[in-house]
């Protein structure tokens, strides 16, 4: 089954091509890095998947159903999660409050205004669990602006998670993280159910190759190369655009 | 988290003193604390909006005057009782809430706050222009006090049904803001994109909170009818929203309860320095800045700052 179909997907911005033509498809349960330079799409391609651009042409198809137009929230309720590579958090909110929010977007009853939030103790069950999970139990009450960038970069990926999502979008997750850091961001991602299909951003080529089943590099808006770890390293292209030719 | 005690605490203090407060002091601040419950009301509708949702509304006193002019309107005019006026001022301040917020959420930040000022100028210059209906600027005496049965016509009654709507309204809204539904508004305000990305319908968000203020705000403002027994232009006119946003600022937006300390402040203190002074503005002006400057979190901000210092870490 095919969890992520992207289909000719073209994105313009004034005169620039930022998508131009981008097909991809992703199984289930499959673990998919794309790599490229700076400029080269890959983000606009995940806010065209996420929902946060509407592309200029081509279709997207998420486990069957077509969400090319689909507003953002929508595709998060079919099961679509994503973390964001500028870390886009609650500043002013705590971690465990946080959590919740995430925990009662996934929940899926609307609005919600008169019970307090206290009485929900199946969602703080739940927060508690996934923040012992990830390592984050010991920040529950800390407000969010007052954590290390690291920590933040793991509330990312928890909040992206707590929904149990079934396509995982991470844009850059170790982006300036310390190499500890990183491994503990790496191991986290290990850690994710298989069934779960994860489509990831990644420049560190270490991390690249170890989470990934396949890897897709991007150039100037287009797919040029799909394969695993050997067919990429052996690709002529690949090495003169992305790897630095000799 | 549940409410602590000693939150509860000292609402209990704090309600004990509004209900003794006729028996101590002379009938003209009955009044004043009268009015004081009134903008505290319209104070605290208006940090649904921009403490907790991060909208900044110039354009609040629409529905606070709508509802007074429909009281006005139907009592004086329409010749309906106040078991009709009343409901249908807040009806009427709450549609008018979702029109403006249908036309004002197509914007943020600075372009919200301007077509919110927009709309609401709009609403003051029908109420301004209209002299057939409305007296314009010379407004409209002899609003009669509410007949629910027994007479509010005195300080004291009238102080009484005030507070109890005042304490029902802010149950509601401390309910409001401590549900999951509050909890999203402090989402929304924080990172709407991340609210999206998480599943939440961040406009339907938006719109309820908005509509949920003007019909608060409209509800303070059927009081203030009431209590003046007159309503004029100045109650739609953009000071009144502008205060509205001082008093939320001054007690700290986002608290809730600040915003009602703020606003029972700038009423005292408009009261005081007026009879004084012509130059009330220039003095809300001076505290506006005063606080902007040093205590950006509002009075509020400024005693829970210095009780974590005081208990470290």
């Amino acid at each position: 089954m095919i969890a992520l179909a992207v289909d000719n997907l073209s994105k313009n911005f004034g005169g620039v091509a930022a998508l131009a033509g981008v097909s991809l498809e992703i199984g289930v349960g499959e673990r998919r890095v794309l790599l490229g330079p700076n400029g080269a799409g890959k983000t606009t391609l995940f806010h065209a998947i996420s929902g946060t651009v509407l592309p200029s042409s081509g279709r997207i198809g998420l486990f069957g159903h077509d969400i090319t137009r689909l507003r953002a929230d929508r595709r998060a309720r079919l099961g679509l999660a994503r973390t964001f590579q500028i870390t886009n958090l609650f500043p002013r909110l705590t971690v465990l409050d946080s959590v919740l929010l995430a925990v009662g977007g996934a929940d899926g009853r609307p609005l919600e205004p008169l019970r307090p939030m206290w009485s929900y103790r199946r969602r703080y069950d739940q927060a508690h669990v996934l923040l012992e999970q990830w390592g984050l139990a010991a920040t529950a009450r800390r407000i969010v602006r007052n954590l290390s960038y690291g920590e933040q970069r793991q509330l990312e990926l928890v909040l992206a998670l707590a929904g149990e999502p079934r396509l995982l979008l991470l844009d850059e997750p170790t982006a300036g993280l310390s190499p500890a850091e990183t491994a503990r961001v790496v191991e986290m991602v290990q850690r994710l159910p298989r069934e779960m299909t994860i489509l990831m951003i990644e420049h560190d080529m270490d991390v690249a190759f170890e989470l990934a089943d396949r890897i897709a590099v991007m150039h100037q808006g287009r797919l040029i190369a799909e394969g695993g770890e050997a067919e990429i390293r052996a690709d002529p292209r690949v090495s003169e655009i992305y790897l630095g030719s000799e | 988290m549940k409410p602590r005690i000693e939150v509860l605490a000292a609402c209990a203090v704090v309600l004990v003193l509004l209900l003794v407060l006729p028996d101590v002091v002379r009938p003209y601040y009955v009044g004043l604390a009268t009015k004081m419950l009134i903008f505290a009301l319209f104070a605290m509708s208006l940090d649904l909006l921009l403490g907790y949702t991060g909208l900044a509304s110039l354009g609040h006193a629409a529905f606070f005057g709508t509802a007074a002019y429909t009281i006005a309107l139907l009592t004086l005019r329409g010749g309906v009782t106040s078991w009709v006026a009343f409901p249908t001022s807040l009806a009427v301040a709450t549609v008018t809430g979702g029109l403006v917020a249908v036309l004002a959420l197509r914007a943020r930040g600075s372009y919200f706050l301007m077509i919110t000022f927009a709309l609401a100028q709009v609403v003051w210059s029908v109420a301004f222009g209209w002299r057939s209906l409305t007296n314009g600027d010379d407004g409209m005496p002899g609003v009669p006090r509410p007949d629910f049965g027994w007479s509010l016509d005195g300080a004291t009654p009238f102080y009484y049904f005030t507070l109890a709507v005042f304490a029902v309204a802010a149950l509601l809204l401390a309910a409001i803001v401590s549900s999951p539904f509050g909890y999203a508004l402090r989402g929304i305000r924080d990172s709407e994109t991340r609210m999206q990305a998480l599943g939440y319908d961040v406009w339907r968000y938006q719109f309820v909170a908005f509509v949920l203020a003007a019909a608060f705000a409209g509800l303070a403002g059927a009081l203030y009818a009431y209590l003046n027994r007159f309503v004029s232009p100045d109650d739609l006119h953009v000071i009144q929203s502008a205060e509205a946003l001082i008093m939320v600022i001054l007690g700290g937006a986002g608290t809730l309860f600040g915003p009602a300390i703020g606003a029972a402040l700038i009423v005292f203190l408009e009261d005081y320095v007026s009879s004084m002074t012509e130059h009330w503005l220039m003095v809300l002006g001076a505290i506006y800045v005063l606080v902007t400057l040093f205590a950006p979190r509002g009075l509020v901000g400024l005693v829970t700052t210095h009780l974590r210092e005081r208990s470290g870490p």
